[in-house]
């Protein structure tokens, strides 16, 4: 049986489709969620897109969090569902406190796009788990808002308790402390990043397919956590 | 205050009207009188006051554009040609696309955030309102000198217009022009191009048709922002001192307009509608007019319906207003409930304005008094036809005889290798990466091809490969010189930069940017490149599908350099066969294909060393033009090329920087034995490209040219074990420029003059 | 009827690059003497009646859990009669 991996999508949500695109490159069966709908319809596990949801009006991502979807989400996080927020869904999640700290104006005040190198830090949260620990990786980065930021006490402990996942490398493109690309919470389940995975998977439109281990990380972990028999 | 009826037009026939301050010439006022037989009402006079404006009407341009329709070249994948929102193109496999490219060039020089959003808001809606999803844009960005603060101010606001915008829409942006010039000090020119596609039985035509049905108006609401921007902004020329004209510039909601875009391909995916219409420059008066000339042939609206922002505004300004993210459709009286319903869903508001009849007229009414009763086609399509006057200026006797012969030229390789690395970073052959990198790229998955590369291209269909390249250009140097050869060379450039990607070349936009039509001598110049470009368009056998013009772009007396900005679409059976432009395999062959002539009129090597415009453009064999097509698309699609390039701006010089950068390894190329060193580098001649042969089918590449008659030589190797590019034969000397050296050089530019 | 205005600025050890652009536009602009300065947001509410303890709970509520995220902002609120 193919792994459920839903795709939840709120008004001004852009990177649902690719999301999608990448759980099906890497064997998964794509299931679209929509944000009024507070069902999560029996999936394994969920992806919170990039994008602009509500426009990135008040902040980004605070609106998004009180929708009627996300109280399920947030259950189902506490019970161990594996959720993956990419750009806006880290900010999501952020807003949302399944994970710590902020997401901040980039601090040279613009948007910036461009190929990000990465190095993995943990393969141990249910998303990573196909990587190397230093594994360098290259996928792309798009963002205004994408600065991480948190209060000393929490960063050091984000580090000592090993739960950042993945940092820049070569260039902090939007100034986040300590270079936090991405970070786990402590059950490792769930997981926010800044660049895009889903970017990274198909030769054809990607600079590499470096983002695709996210998405077999994923569908490895529920194989082996029982949550599925294949 | 009482409102102005058409009973009360009719009573009063002598009350003086303001229709001089609203834009319209005293003849024009006295032919609205004659069309109604009586004196018009004030929400009448609005809405001929922005229809009848340049912008809306081409009243100025129709005469030539008409050209267009004439000199069509017989093309069967034309699915909706000229005339409608946009042209529809059939690229196979039961797929269609529609592009276009629209200018917003007044509003970006007022208030440069807002003028560049709301320019791609209005092209995505007339996108979406041909029933197509809009899948790319591009940008092609004229500015005045770098150097002068002013521009400065024009550029960021823009750049960030663009990308506020754009990527909150989540369209990924493959692709437009950066170009400097003292031209464009108070006129920067702001055109935006979208690409949208779907399929067949998508395509959806603006019309009202089906007596009873109702007309919709659903989006943002209505309030005061650009009111007569069409009359006032864009049929205007700016005076010397300055934006200090402020009317309401129109302010975008990006937010608004994706669930716009969503909501509208949901409404007609699921057959919801009969018509559709976006509304752009002048509102409701453009929307109701165009829909009811189009269906059939009258309507009635209740304006006193229209869901407003602001409740003091009058009718006249209702009909006026240009407040974005709204669209109008016309829907079957049994589906408007459908219809509501999928507006309600993405929270989209949405309210019944009119009703579709056979009346032949345009009824409005205000609480229940009649303001508007007008015969629609005399708004939309039956406004003013001017011959303007026109001729070639003496001028340009002058401009054409003071060529470049006696610019001084490098002439020991010294002097070659500095002035190579001072042209890589002059403004306009500079790394436009500070720019571009703060637009997404990547959103929606299908972007193969994005800016630096010759054209962008994005996959269609992701089961067969299918795609569409897109690029756009115009060297308005080389029109300053010969309109016409002018806008035949920028079509040539950009139909070979889509074929240097693999793709072959179908229809064609354009977005022409001319100063007043009031001075005979602009007149002269939009003529001449219209017909150049007709006639061109109609040799190479693509058709033009629709497109932009905008006149009075000067300040006081002096107009921009005539800008034909030319769009060319693409067609590629599989985009895995695309040829990108870095070079990639140690030993891999470079050769030039075309004739390189000591042609330097209106080059970049000219402009930038030496400011100088003068002489003759290139000259251009559009026939050659299309066999140097035929070899890059049959070099893709038999899979010999490993790289591409065309020849352009800044010559020879500039494309081997730009393959260099790109592929970051270097190569050893040698100045052919009867070309001088300077003419190789920095000559313009048109109908060049360099291609790099993949090992083992130069044979191959070298018989298809033969056979073709087409001229080529080989000129250097591919060298992965060198980073830089070294060239031989150069005043007997071998010159050498390190990658990281021209890289540097070209990135720091931008940053350093907006950053 | 009663307005309610709520003021939300960021911690001040959080980086506030948009301040700092408006700092660097002012002394570019000649103005000299100015040493900081820090971009907030600040919301006005119209509210039906009158603002009791109640209501002011509400409010603070509101405040807390969506104009401002309290892990990089602070908020103040005026009450206006």
């Amino acid at each position: 049986m193919t792994s459920r991996v839903g795709v939840v999508t709120f008004p001004g949500s852009l990177d649902d489709k690719d999301a999608a695109r990448a759980i099906r490159i890497a064997g998964g069966l794509a299931v679209p969620l929509w944000h009024a709908d507070a069902d999560l319809h029996s999936v394994d596990a969920i992806v919170l897109p990039g994008g602009f949801s509500y426009g990135d009006y008040l902040r980004c991502g605070a609106i998004a969090k009180f929708a009627p979807v996300m109280e399920k989400l947030v259950d189902a996080a506490n019970g161990g569902m594996p959720i993956l927020g990419i750009c806006n869904g880290f900010q999501i999640l952020t807003e949302s406190h399944l994970l710590p700290g902020a997401l901040t104006r980039n601090d040279h005040l613009h948007f910036i796009c461009r190929d990000q190198k990465l190095r993995i830090e943990n393969n141990t949260s249910a998303w990573t788990g196909d990587f190397e620990i230093g594994q360098e990786i290259l996928i792309p980065l798009k963002n205004g808002e994408g600065g991480y930021v948190a209060d000393e006490k929490t960063l050091d402990e984000l580090e000592a308790e090993g739960r950042v996942i993945a940092r820049y490398l070569d260039l902090n493109p939007n100034g986040s402390r300590r270079d936090i690309a991405g970070i786990t919470n402590a059950r490792g389940n769930v997981v926010g990043i800044m660049p895009h995975p889903e970017h990274a998977v198909e030769k054809l439109t990607g600079p590499t397919t470096d983002g695709l281990g996210f998405f077999t990380s994923l569908l490895k972990s529920l194989v082996n956590d029982g949550a599925i028999s294949v | 205050m009482s409102i102005d009826t058409v009973t009360a037009a009719s009573a009063t026939p002598d009350t003086a009207q303001p229709f001089a301050e609203l834009g319209l010439k005293a003849d024009e006022y006295q032919s609205i009188r004659e069309i109604l037989d009586r004196r018009p009402t004030s929400s009448e006079l609005a809405m001929y006051s922005v229809m009848w404006s340049e912008h809306c009407s081409y009243k100025s341009s129709k005469v030539h554009l008409r050209q267009f329709g004439d000199k069509v070249p017989k093309n069967d994948s034309m699915l909706v040609g000229i005339g409608e929102n946009a042209g529809v193109v059939d690229i196979g496999h039961g797929w269609a696309v529609t592009f276009k490219v629209e200018s917003h060039n007044h509003p970006s020089y007022v208030e440069p955030y807002q003028g560049a959003a709301t320019g791609i808001g209005g092209i995505v809606r007339d996108i979406i309102s041909m029933g197509a999803r809009p899948v790319a844009v591009m940008d092609p960005l004229r500015f005045g000198d770098p150097e002068n603060p002013d521009t400065r101010r024009v550029l960021t606001g823009i750049v960030s217009g663009i990308g506020g915008y754009g990527n909150c829409l989540g369209l990924p942006n493959i692709g437009g022009e950066i170009v400097f010039d003292p031209s464009y000090q108070g006129n920067p020119l702001v055109n935006a191009l979208c690409v949208g596609t779907m399929k067949h039985k998508d395509i959806h035509l603006a019309k009202a048709s089906g007596i009873g049905n109702a007309v919709i108006l659903y989006g943002a609401r209505t309030g005061g922002d650009g009111i007569g921007g069409v009359s006032i902004l864009a049929s205007e020329t700016f005076d010397a001192d300055g934006p200090a004209k402020r009317p309401s510039v129109q302010v975008g909601d990006p937010f608004m307009e994706k669930l716009l875009i969503e909501c509208t391909l949901e409404v007609l995916h699921a057959g919801l509608v009969e018509g559709i219409q976006d509304l752009g420059g002048a509102g409701i008066s453009c929307a109701t007019s165009e829909l009811a000339s189009n269906g059939e042939g009258g309507m009635h609206v209740w304006l006193d319906r229209v869901l407003l922002r602001d409740s003091t505004l009058s009718p006249e300004e209702i009909l006026m207003s240009e407040s974005q993210e709204r669209m109008c459709a016309v829907v079957e009286p049994s589906k408007i409930d459908a219809f509501m319903a999928v507006c309600k869903k993405w929270d989209v508001e949405a309210v019944v304005i009119g009703e579709v009849n056979n009346s032949g007229r345009l009824t409005v009414e205000w609480h229940g008094e009649e303001i508007v009763n007008v015969p629609p086609r005399s708004v939309a399509h039956d406004g003013p036809v001017y011959e303007r006057p026109y001729a070639r200026p003496d001028w340009m006797d002058v401009r054409q005889a003071s060529g470049p012969e006696n610019l001084k030229r490098p002439t020991t390789a010294a002097e070659v290798r500095q002035t190579w690395l001072t042209m890589t970073g002059t403004p306009n052959l500079a790394s436009k990466t500070w720019v571009t990198s703060q637009f997404d790229r990547y959103v929606m998955g299908n972007t193969i091809l994005a800016q630096p590369e010759d054209s962008g291209m994005i996959r269609v269909d992701e089961e067969t490969g299918l795609g569409v390249a897109i690029s756009t250009d115009c060297n308005a140097r080389f029109a300053a010189l010969d309109p016409y050869a002018g806008a035949q060379l920028a079509f040539a450039e950009s139909y070979r930069n889509v074929a240097a990607t693999g793709a072959v070349p179908l229809a064609v936009t354009n977005c022409l940017n001319f100063g007043s039509p009031e001075d005979p001598a602009v007149m002269w110049q939009f003529e001449r490149a219209v017909t150049g470009l007709a006639d061109a368009c109609l040799e190479l056998g693509t058709p033009v599908t629709g497109g932009n013009v905008s006149f009075y772009n000067q300040t006081g007396d002096v107009a921009i350099h005539p800008t034909p900005v030319i769009g060319v679409l693409g067609v590629i059976d599989d985009v895995e066969r695309r040829t990108p432009m870095a070079w990639k395999k140690n030993g891999e062959l470079i050769y030039l294909l075309g004739t390189t002539r000591d042609e330097l009129a209106g080059s970049e090597w000219a402009h930038a060393i030496h400011k100088h415009l003068g002489g003759l453009p290139p000259v251009l064999d559009l026939s050659a033009e299309r066999t140097l097509a035929e070899i890059l698309v049959a070099g893709s699609r038999d899979g010999f090329f490993s790289a591409a390039h065309d020849v352009s701006d800044g010559g020879i010089a500039q494309t081997l920087v730009e393959m260099a950068m790109r592929s970051g390894i270097g190569a050893r190329v040698a100045v052919p034995a009867e070309l001088d060193a300077f003419v190789f580098l920095w000559s313009e001649s048109a109908t060049r490209a360099v291609v790099v042969v993949s090992p083992g089918r130069n044979d191959e590449f070298l018989a298809m040219c033969a056979a073709k008659s087409f001229p080529v030589a080989e000129i250097g190797v591919v060298a992965s074990s060198s980073n830089s590019v070294e060239l031989n034969g150069v005043f007997g000397e071998t010159i050498s420029l390190e990658i990281s050296e021209l890289r540097a050089i070209s990135e720091a530019t931008l940053p350093r003059l907006f950053g | 009827m009663a307005t309610v205005v709520v003021n939300v600025a960021l911690k001040p050890e959080i980086l506030d690059p948009q301040g700092r652009a408006v700092s660097g536009a002012l002394g570019r602009l000649g103005l000299t003497g100015i040493t900081d300065v820090r971009q907030g947001k600040q919301f006005v509410l119209t509210l039906d009646g009158e603002v009791d303890s109640a209501k002011q709970t509400e409010i603070e509520k509101i405040a807390e859990t969506l104009l401002s995220n309290p892990v990089i902002e602070d908020f103040t609120i005026e009450i206006y009669p």
